[in-house]
């Protein structure tokens, strides 16, 4: 058998054609595999190339630093620090839920944090943005950086980012004012405003980092990198410096905002003040009692902390009560009363008015404050004495004049109960009463009584439903001050690169102009000027001595039964040519003379360069 | 002394003689292919292991360089001897292939080779040259009755275990790779055609059983991503993070080479985008780094490599030199085939290897003797027609 196999002839002609057939399929098989490849790599290589290439190259952003936040003077009021961010990596965590805990449990004990924190705000974050990075926490001490980059198979998927961070030098002077910053929100991507802003961001979310959010949040730089397939960094192709935000230069004088915060903590510690120049709308200080330390806002606040900034208890520190609290106004408004009389033509500056004591409207005895009867007078000792019966008279007035609402609507033009406009986002209108407003609570049963005569009476003494903050009322002496012009106040003044050179000049546009009889305007003037100086004048004891002329208007708002009255005092200087008003409150410092009309002095003291001390040594004014 | 000298002279002819009788064509396609292999081997690995970028490359020049002086040895043997050990080489290659369940080490879920100190030793690879080397003996035993049904069952069957045997490692590539050993077999002992369409019959059955009906009755015999593999070349962006992932980045390494290749700038490859890219995928290293030049030359080396063992096949002195020709030529065929076609993306993947260029040890052990094999053929059969010539 083996014989017969050695002599078969091996190449058949069957053989051959099966042999021929194997080529075949070889040569189709070669010939698809040629045609396939020069589609591949010579008809399409250019989308290969491009894939490849994106593949490969991956950007990572740089952080850009914000801008610096600066005084008048330019001294520094907000600026940057480097913070160490713990994050997490989602690609690189265990897929194992079970060894994610275990990771948790571990960087929890290092961060001093609760795992279940940990893991509810990475999940979470992971929820809404899948593939970016999760914070666990924004700042972390520098020893904790280094211990943890030692570590990586400990803490796989953990990593730590420089990021910087707010940082607010003077704690809580000025406070208010420039408010937090924090990652942009889905919501915000979305916005005009934020264009450019990219996920993971970090943006200005309330005061002015927000209100200057554009120019403050400078330009991310990013470095251009190739990555291997699990995305490790394999080198550095191209670098693109961040840009560090704009310095914005406030219209803040860092020295009076100090003494106007110190000076409404001397009093009952609730209150606020507002300083502007009435020739531009300036804000020189803005402050609300009590306050807080921004830096706290620096990385994510505790819920328990950010309760105890809000609550009533504790005076809601975070509440800014220069342009948020809605108070009555007391007799500062009689500006506004008379201005609204003068105007109307129901008076002149000479229209004497007699003061009994007391003003019965219906069946409703209106008396003075402190029983006094000033007599007959007109309005410049009206203001001066601050006589209530002869504003009275002009409240019932204008009641029954025209429409009867001449009294409210030059309130509203002045810019009271309506938003000033400053450059803060949460500045709140604050309310006038109007019969209309009371007469619909009325309907809807949420008020005792309708409007009547009487509400104008009070409306005319600043009593009542009135709702007004500091801000508001400097608005108003400001338009009287400046002869009609209702200024939109301004904390940002100028926008400048980081060596402090102009770049932008942020001009306070007037909101309106109103025309004032520049008689009219003497008159008051000189009214606000005796009240501080004539004798007689409700705040004349508190600026003996003063050096600078002041024109001021006391007052003090009733707040019901039970409760300290509000005490105001709204100041021009230097008479007769006002630069600056000064408005200042505390809710519950009673006489407008005993608690913020002092208060108003020493914000002025420091205005105008005043040596207080020199004064009382002296006993004297020092020229 | 003269004599000595003589007949020292004489053998030296005579050894001279018989490396003539080899064919240089097949040699040069070989030495090519392996040379090409550790030139791209290298290349791809550079950045693999820190510190050694030869790693690879170096070892797979010690593998070529064994298997080359096995590939000569053989060539010298006398193959037809191979014959008549069929029971004993059929043997080894079961026992190998079981001994790597008892014994094997697994890698990535898969129980694939015995580990030796310098390699891993892999039984299926060298199982594709034993099976040849045995069906083929047991054919040329039943060569009066090749047209009998009895005789195609039989054989198939023998190609069937081992192909079981390996496919439930899983090394499903192998399995396939020895399903087409016996069917290129039994094409060139004869088999009628009718046996190749019940054949076929059969194998539509096997798969719509595998892939429809066991699962339906809830056995599943692939494993889920042996079914995913095979289905996702079909169409790879559907599944872009798991097997659709391989063919992309394989797709995007050959197109983005172009006609002449990125060199140094290769990133699919450099920045291991591209899996397995020295074992499975090296033939999408070669598009990448060498484009449709690179690649043309490969193949031609392949074709020049099939096109001898062909001619081989031909020549044979006798019919069992041209069944294992058949048998080998039809496993390189194979493999080259569908490894190239996977990382072209008109094959699915299957983790077959490409033949010599494709590292690792016994890969190219299995096919550098194999090719000794056909050189082998090649000789005998020219030392015959020479013996006749005389």
């Amino acid at each position: 058998m083996y014989l017969d196999n050695e002599r078969r002839p091996t190449l058949t002609p069957k053989l051959a054609v099966r042999v021929a057939i194997m080529g075949g399929i070889a040569l189709v098989a070669f010939a698809i595999i040629f045609f396939r490849l020069w589609f591949l790599q010579v008809l399409s290589s250019e989308k290969y190339v491009e894939e490849a290439r994106g593949n490969q190259l991956r950007e990572i952003k740089v952080q850009a630093p914000r801008g610096e936040i600066v005084d008048r003077e330019g001294r520094l009021l907000v600026r940057n620090r480097v913070g160490y961010a713990v994050k997490v990596t989602p690609a690189s965590l265990p897929d194992q839920i079970a060894e994610r805990r275990e990771m948790y449990r571990r960087l929890a004990k290092v961060l001093g944090m609760r795992p279940r924190v940990i893991e509810r705000r990475v999940e979470k974050q992971l929820k809404a943005l899948p593939f970016a990075t999760a914070t666990v926490k924004t700042d972390v001490p520098e020893e904790l950086f280094a211990y943890l980059l030692e570590r990586p198979e400990e803490y796989p998927g953990v990593t730590i980012e420089r990021v910087f961070l707010r940082e607010y030098p003077h704690h809580q002077i000025g406070a208010h004012l420039f408010g937090t910053v924090g990652e942009v929100s889905q919501e915000q991507l979305g916005e005009e405003r934020y264009r450019g802003v990219e996920m993971g961001d970090r943006v200005g979310q309330s005061g002015i980092e927000a209100e200057y959010d554009r120019f403050l949040r400078g330009r991310n730089g990013a470095t251009r990198v190739q990555v291997d397939a699990l995305g490790n960094l394999s080198r550095e192709l191209a670098t693109r410096q961040p840009q560090q935000g704009r310095q914005l230069r406030l219209s803040v004088d860092l020295d009076v905002q100090r003494v106007g915060q110190e000076a409404l903590a001397s009093g009952t510690g609730h209150g606020a003040f507002a300083v502007m120049d009435v020739r531009n709308g300036q804000v020189i200080a803005l402050g609300s009692q009590p306050s807080f330390d921004p830096n706290i806002f620096a990385k994510t606040i505790k819920q328990s902390d950010y309760k105890r900034l809000t609550s009533d208890e504790t005076g809601a520190p975070l509440t800014n009560r220069a342009i948020q609290g809605g108070y009555p106004t007391g007799s500062t408004f009689k500006l506004i009363t008379a201005t609204a009389a003068l105007q109307s033509g129901l008076i002149t500056p000479d229209t004497v008015l007699y003061d009994g004591g007391s003003l019965t409207v219906g069946d409703i005895v209106f008396n003075n404050a402190g029983g006094a009867a000033h007599g007959a007078l007109a309005l410049r000792t009206a203001l001066t004495v601050s006589s209530d019966v002869f504003f009275y008279q002009l409240g019932r007035d204008l009641d029954s004049r025209g429409d009867g609402l001449a009294l409210q609507r030059w309130a509203r033009r002045l810019g009271l109960g309506r938003l000033t406009g400053i450059d803060l986002p949460a500045e709140q209108p604050g309310r006038i009463p109007t019969p209309h407003w009371r007469n619909r609570l009325f309907k809807k049963h949420l008020t005792d009584r309708p409007w009547s005569v009487g509400d104008n009476v009070n409306l005319s003494v600043g009593q009542g439903d009135v709702a007004v903050d500091p801000m508001q009322m400097a608005v108003a002496y400001a338009t009287i001050a400046n002869g009609g012009r209702v200024l939109r106040p301004r904390l940002g003044m100028r926008i400048e690169d980081t060596a402090g050179r102009a770049l932008q000049q942020l001009e306070a546009p007037t909101a309106r102009r109103l025309k004032i009889d520049p008689s009219y305007r003497q008159a008051i003037l000189d009214g606000l000027r005796g009240a501080a100086s004539a004798p007689g004048g409700t705040s004349t004891e508190v600026f003996a001595g003063f050096p600078i002329p002041v024109a001021g208007k006391t007052g003090t708002a009733e707040k019901g039964l039970g409760r300290a009255d509000q005490s105001w005092y709204v100041a021009l200087a230097p008479f007769p040519d006002p630069q600056y008003v000064v408005a200042v409150t505390d809710e519950a410092g009673g006489f407008g003379a005993d608690t913020a009309a002092p208060m108003a002095r020493r914000i002025l003291a420091e205005l105008f360069d005043v040596n207080e001390h020199r004064i009382v040594a002296g006993g004297g004014p020092s020229d | 002394m003269v004599s000595d000298t003589a007949s020292q002279i004489q053998d030296f002819r005579e050894a001279g003689r018989r490396f003539l009788r080899i064919d240089p064509l097949l040699l040069l396609a070989t030495l090519g292919l392996v040379a090409a292999s550790i030139y791209v081997v290298g290349a791809a690995t550079q950045d693999d292991i820190p510190g050694d970028p030869n790693y690879y490359a170096y070892r797979q020049a010690v593998f070529a360089g064994a298997g080359l002086v096995l590939m000569l040895l053989i060539s010298r043997f006398d193959y037809s001897r191979l014959r008549e050990w069929k029971l004993g080489v059929y043997t080894l290659m079961i026992g190998s292939i079981v001994l790597v369940y008892a014994v094997g080490v697994s890698a990535r879920g898969a129980r694939r080779s015995i580990e030796f100190g310098f390699f891993n030793f892999q039984a299926s690879e060298l199982g594709k040259l034993l099976l040849v080397v045995a069906l083929a003996g047991f054919v040329v035993d039943r060569t009066r009755r090749l047209q009998d049904r009895e005789t195609t069952s039989r054989i198939v069957l023998l190609a069937v275990v081992p192909a079981m045997l390996v496919v439930a490692q899983p090394d499903l590539g192998s399995g396939l790779v020895y399903l087409a050993i016996v069917l290129a077999v039994l094409f060139v002992a004869g088999t009628k055609w009718t046996h190749f369409a019940a054949l076929a019959a059969l194998v539509a059955v096997a798969i719509a059983g595998v892939l429809v009906v066991a699962p339906a009755a809830g056995v599943e015999v692939l494993k889920p991503y042996q079914k995913h593999r095979l289905t996702a070349f079909l169409n790879p962006t559907d599944d872009p993070r798991e097997e659709g992932y391989q063919i992309n980045q394989s797709l995007t390494a050959i197109g983005s080479g172009g006609k002449t290749g990125r060199g140094d700038e290769s990133t699919q490859t450099r920045l291991d985008f591209l899996p397995e890219h020295h074992t499975d995928f090296i033939f999408s290293v070669v598009g990448e780094e060498f484009g449709f030049v690179g690649a043309a030359l490969v193949l031609s080396l392949f074709a020049l490599l099939i096109w001898r063992a062909l001619r081989i096949l031909t020549m044979s002195k006798n019919f069992y030199g041209a069944l294992v020709a058949g048998g080998i030529t039809a496993m390189l065929m194979f493999q080259v085939f569908v490894n190239v076609g996977m990382t072209i993306g008109i094959m699915p993947i299957t983790g077959i290897p490409l033949p010599l260029v494709s590292y690792g040890g016994s890969s190219v052990l299995t096919t550098l003797m194999a090719i000794g094999l056909l050189q082998s053929i090649h000789a005998q059969a020219r030392e015959t027609a020479a013996a006749k010539g005389l």
